[in-house]
């Protein structure tokens, strides 16, 4: 359920436009929150005047890492847009950056704004006019309606079945908890003790941080931009995956998906998050210079949100080569000429003639040229918005990783509670946190589980 | 039948259980003119299932009844017969007390209580008709003919609206324990477009206590500690242990649960002879030996009905089953092998009352002025019935006299929780109370229901002045005690000893008494011994220090929570809203709002299938001023 005015923070800056990216705290809290980010010299950031800019860094709450070097505006209501205290930290720009900063104020208490909520709040404090209302509730729907969308194709099948078998241990443990106290004089039902509570806790503490450490990587979450590497065989592609997959060490992994045979792996480009299509398939096929499935290509084109299209410079274009050229016309793709070390076969004036005035990127995987090029105009690309859709993406990837960090908190707090001896039923209020937040994660607050589930696991009566 | 006009009042009560005696007391009470009318008044409050009151949640439930000014509390004071506080090894959320109830006292005392209030009349009577005229309620007629009129009218008929027993293969019309059933008013109620469900409850056989060995079970004393309900209630008035009344434990075996595999195809719940939904939570004991198969065995809890009876209630044995199939199970349970039958168990179904058509007050949406509470909405439950009794008749008194109604919110007591649920998530079976269903138990808790209604129980005139005043006197010396023990400080000196003793570690420095008593092990009594307030505190007050110094943490986290929901919980939604005209509402959200109405924002974010944009878009719309209604 969404919170009323609580601090809510989000990216406030168009993706791809500028070289700023600015993260907008509003609320009560704002301030506080800012501080637990912020360090630069002896004041701190409530003793601040009004509308005032100040220089400093940011670092992680919990970590300590430090993220960015930033000017903050301080802002206090109500003379804001949203008649709340505002924070504005202005990053160095670049989506990764921005990101970072975004969740480290999550981590530091604030909550991931609702779509348009920093407009509901203007209106709702009374900033908007009245005529303008029927606008705001035009870009609601239109937000989250597009944000939805995307937090449930964002969620991967096997990261929800993982957190949904965290949440039902969880559940198990709520509802014997729950008997215990419902039912106090049952002899049948075993006590639930903090020792037993304390292991069940740190079970699903040690599940949550495997996810959370894949997350932070971004193993798992799908935040990339879908990219298909196509052309003929042998033309290149698994040289310039490998590249990529070398010079980024940190992000590979292979996620298979439960109802599909494409494979994707995620690298990390710059900063620009990529989901490589079907890796696979091109592994695959790279030996068997016999045939490419065009159909499989053409699979990979339509997930796509950038292709590279690779051509072989040792080689003269064939009919395949125009077919892709062709599928790929109305993506947003990069023509990439490999083996520029060898021998020039192909013909450029053709390639150029059927390309008019798109670029072509020279490069040699093997002798390491151009790679670079590549990696420019892909984060050319994903800041200049052609691929700003990508955002909503982003937010809701960084919704789930900080909804997950508040489940793996409260858990945490479980913990500390049943070190400081308080009782059973007290840290099972933070217990209960945990298991709504992961319920946020993958959309299953279904009504009164806990007590169906008390009722299917034990034998109950008056 | 001729009418003839029996009476004017201000507020009409059909039905005497125990939403119906405290909503026809508290709106007494209020000043306001009232008549109780119901089938049998030798049934006033009458327990027709288990001779127990509170538990789990219902117990904080009678102490909110009780700070609020209702009978219940009070009543059960006055004629337990073993009281238990429950849940003490566990935190202070969660305790609970449970009293076993003399049954008969019970209801002759409330029958005395209702007789000797003032501005009210109790009668017999059966009603077969409400008197409506411009969709506002006007008052009743009975069978013989009387008409009383009134401004408001609380229907609380519980499982006598339109009751069957079964039995085995047997099924007839009937109120509880064989009374009369009301069935013409069903019928108006029918008629008037009341949508119903049909529920279905069920009790247990009753035995002589001479008839069990005792030997082959185990004894449940009461507790040796004073604990009331009611907070009017003195220590020097509990019931010595001696003579509070046992209960006794047994236990079914495969045998028991063999015969009920034998009767299945007797079994009414199996054969369809009941089609009213049953509660998960009050299952039947075929129910339970089918359900959980793999089960050995179930607790039995054989409890006293009454001091002035032989007869033993059969708790854990709640049935339907054919006369001599319950005979057979019953012995074939042990201790019980020689057990003399004296009432058959039975099955139970009833109408009930949709509970969306009500408003957070307990008024109808669609008739003026008229109230409904207890099993009538869909609950379970002595205390869910009495609280919601009391609050509908505290709306019908407000009604009357032009005042707002009286909704408690889910963070200020657990009546607001059931209510709350009741209207905006509905029920699909009869709804119990469980800790579990209010998400700031911590707040809830049956040792601050004082603290948290009594004020709420003053302003609409149901607390006396003299018990307001001690009330308060508690309240400034808990506040002064805590402020206190955050000016002295304990020094390593004074608690060398005592932390040894624990096995604890030596203080290094001096430290806050407030700080000191965080400790789990240091008890306020501990703190008191160093530092002795001016004047000693008594036994509950020393008990909110302790609650509120220990878990501080928590109380203040579920605090936030509730201040987060502050403002929606604050914004109302006008009345009769049209949604349709809501643009950009969710087709389903408009559908669910405009068949709830919920009264605030707050309200509208629980109904099912309103997502958070769809709240968005309504409090920008709400906010924006201008809205279009629709005529009801």
């Amino acid at each position: 359920m969404a919170i009323d005015f609580d601090t809510i923070a989000a990216i406030s800056t168009p993706p791809g436009e500028g070289g700023i990216g600015i993260v907008r705290l509003s609320g009560a809290e704002a301030l506080p929150i800012a501080e637990k980010v912020y360090k630069m010299g002896k004041k701190s950031l409530s003793a601040q005047a009004s509308h005032t800019i100040h220089y400093g860094n940011i670092f992680h709450p919990q970590t300590g890492d430090k993220i960015d070097e930033v000017l903050v505006t301080v802002m206090r209501e109500p003379t804001t847009y949203t008649r709340e205290d505002i924070v504005e930290i202005n990053t160095h720009g670049g989506i990764h950056v921005t990101n970072k900063v975004l969740q480290a104020v999550l981590s530091a208490g604030a909550r991931l704004a609702e779509p348009g909520e920093f407009t509901k709040r203007a209106f709702l404090n009374g900033r908007i006019d009245l005529s303008q209302a029927e606008a705001v509730m035009d870009v609601i729907r239109a937000k989250t309606d597009r944000a939805m969308h995307n937090a449930i194709s964002q969620l991967d099948g096997n990261l929800s079945e993982l957190i949904r078998e965290i949440r039902q241990e969880i559940l198990e443990t709520l509802a014997h908890v729950e008997v215990n106290i419902d039912y106090p004089e049952y002899d049948e039902v075993e006590q639930m003790t903090t020792q037993i509570l304390k292991e069940k806790t740190q079970e699903a503490k040690a599940h949550l941080e495997q996810i959370l450490e894949t997350a932070q990587q971004g193993k798992i979450l799908r935040d990339g931009l879908a990219t298909a590497i196509i052309g003929r065989p042998n033309v290149g592609k698994s040289s310039l995956l490998n590249a990529f997959v070398r010079s980024d060490k940190a992000i590979v992994t292979n996620i298979a998906g439960t109802t599909r045979d494409i494979v994707e792996e995620y690298v990390n480009v710059k900063g620009v998050p990529l989901k490589l299509i079907d890796t696979a398939g091109i592994r695959e096929t790279e030996d068997e210079v016999e045939r490419i499935g065009v159909s499989r290509s053409r699979k990979a084109i339509d997930e796509a949100e950038l292709v590279l299209l690779i051509f072989d410079q040792n080689q003269k274009l064939i009919e395949e080569d125009f077919e892709l050229l062709d599928l790929t016309a109305d993506k947003e793709r990069l023509i990439i000429l490999n083996k520029i070390d060898l021998e020039q076969k192909l013909d450029l004036n053709k390639l150029k003639e059927k390309l008019g005035d798109e670029a072509i990127i020279s490069i040699s995987v093997t002798e390491e040229k151009g790679i670079q090029e590549i990696e420019n105009q892909i984060v050319d690309l994903f800041f200049t918005g052609q691929t700003g859709e990508k955002d909503a993406t982003y937010i809701s990837n960084i919704r789930h990783i900080s909804l997950l960090e508040g489940a793996h908190q409260a858990l945490e707090e479980v913990l500390e509670g049943i070190e400081l001896g308080m009782p059973v039923d007290l840290v099972q209020i933070d217990l209960t946190r945990a298991w709504n937040k992961l319920g946020e994660v993958t959309g299953d607050a279904v009504q009164d589980e806990l007590i169906t589930q008390l009722f299917s696991q034990f034998c109950l009566g008056k | 039948m001729e009418r003839y006009e029996a009476g004017n009042y201000d507020v009409i009560v059909v039905g005497g259980g125990h939403a119906g005696v405290e909503a026809s007391l508290a709106s007494a009470r209020m000043g306001e003119k009232t008549l109780l009318i119901t089938i049998n008044i030798d049934k006033i409050s009458f327990m027709p299932c288990n001779p127990s009151i509170g538990g789990s949640a219902k117990g904080i439930v009678v102490r909110e009844i009780d700070a609020l000014g209702g009978e219940m509390g009070r009543n059960i004071d006055k004629t337990y017969i073993q009281m238990r506080l429950l849940n003490t090894a566990k935190g202070p959320a969660v305790r609970a007390l449970r009293a076993q109830a003399d049954k008969e006292s019970y209801s002759t005392e409330m029958k005395k209580t209702i007789e000797e209030t003032e501005n009210l009349d109790l009668k017999q009577g059966i009603i077969d008709e409400l008197i409506i005229e411009d969709g506002k309620i006007e008052g009743v007629v009975s069978n013989t003919g009387a008409v009383y009129r009134a401004n408001s009218v609380v229907l609380t008929t519980g499982t006598s609206a339109r009751g069957e027993i079964i039995i085995g293969e047997l099924k007839y019309s009937s109120g509880p324990e064989n009374t009369l059933p009301s069935v013409k008013l069903q019928e108006n109620l029918d008629e008037l477009g009341f949508e119903m469900a049909r529920f279905t409850t069920s009790t247990p056989p009753r035995i002589h206590k001479d008839s069990i060995d005792y030997s082959q079970t185990e004894e449940q004393p009461g507790d040796k500690e004073p604990n009331h309900f009611s907070f009017e209630t003195a220590d020097e008035d509990y019931l010595p242990l001696e003579e509070q009344y046992s209960c006794w434990l047994t236990h079914t075996n495969l045998d028991t649960h063999q015969s009920i595999y034998d009767n299945l195809d007797r079994t009414p719940t199996f054969t369809g002879i009941i089609d009213g939904v049953g509660a998960r939570y009050c299952p039947s004991i075929e129910d339970k030996v089918v359900r959980f198969a793999d089960r050995n065995r179930h607790q039995i809890f054989l409890e006293p009905e009454s001091a002035n009876t032989s007869e033993m209630y059969v708790q854990g044995l709640n049935t339907s089953l054919p006369e001599e199939v319950q005979i057979e199970v019953l012995q074939s349970v042990r201790g019980l092998e020689n057990a003399r039958m004296m009432r058959t168990g039975y099955s139970i179904e009833y109408d009930v009352i949709k509970p969306y058509q009500l408003q957070l007050n307990l008024e109808s949406k669609h008739v003026e002025g008229l109230f409904t509470a207890g099993q009538t909405n869909g609950t379970s439950g002595y205390e869910e019935a009495a609280a919601q009794g009391l609050v509908a008749g505290i709306n019908a008194a407000l009604k009357n006299k032009g005042k707002e109604p009286f909704v408690m919110k889910r963070n200020e007591s657990y009546i607001g929780v059931m209510i709350d649920d009741l209207v905006t998530k509905g029920t699909i079976e009869p709804y119990r109370l469980l800790t579990s269903r209010a998400e700031y138990r911590l707040l809830l808790r049956h040792d601050n229901a004082d603290l948290r209604l009594t004020d709420f129980g003053y302003e609409l005139g149901l607390i006396s002045e003299e018990r307001y005043a001690e009330f308060n006197k508690k309240k400034e010396q808990i506040d002064a005690e805590l402020e206190r023990l955050k000016t002295v400080r304990i020094t390593p000196n004074q608690v060398v000893d005592y932390l040894e003793e624990k096995g604890e570690n030596q203080l290094k420095d001096g430290i806050l008494a407030y700080d000191f008593l965080r400790r789990p092990y240091v008890s306020y009594e501990d703190v008191e011994a160093i530092y002795p307030p001016e004047e000693e505190l008594t036994k509950a007050g020393k008990e909110q220090v302790d609650i509120h110094i220990k878990y501080e943490g928590y109380i203040n986290k579920s605090q936030r929570q509730v201040d987060k929901v502050k403002r929606m919980e604050n914004k109302k939604i006008p009345k009769n809203l049209d949604y349709t005209e809501v643009n950009g509402l969710a087709t389903e959200a408009v559908d669910r709002l405009s068949l709830i109405e919920p009264e605030t924002i707050a309200q509208a974010s629980r109904v099912s299938g309103v997502n958070p944009a769809d709240i968005a878009i309504l409090s920008v719309y709400v906010e924006q001023g201008s809205y279009d209604t629709i005529e009801k």
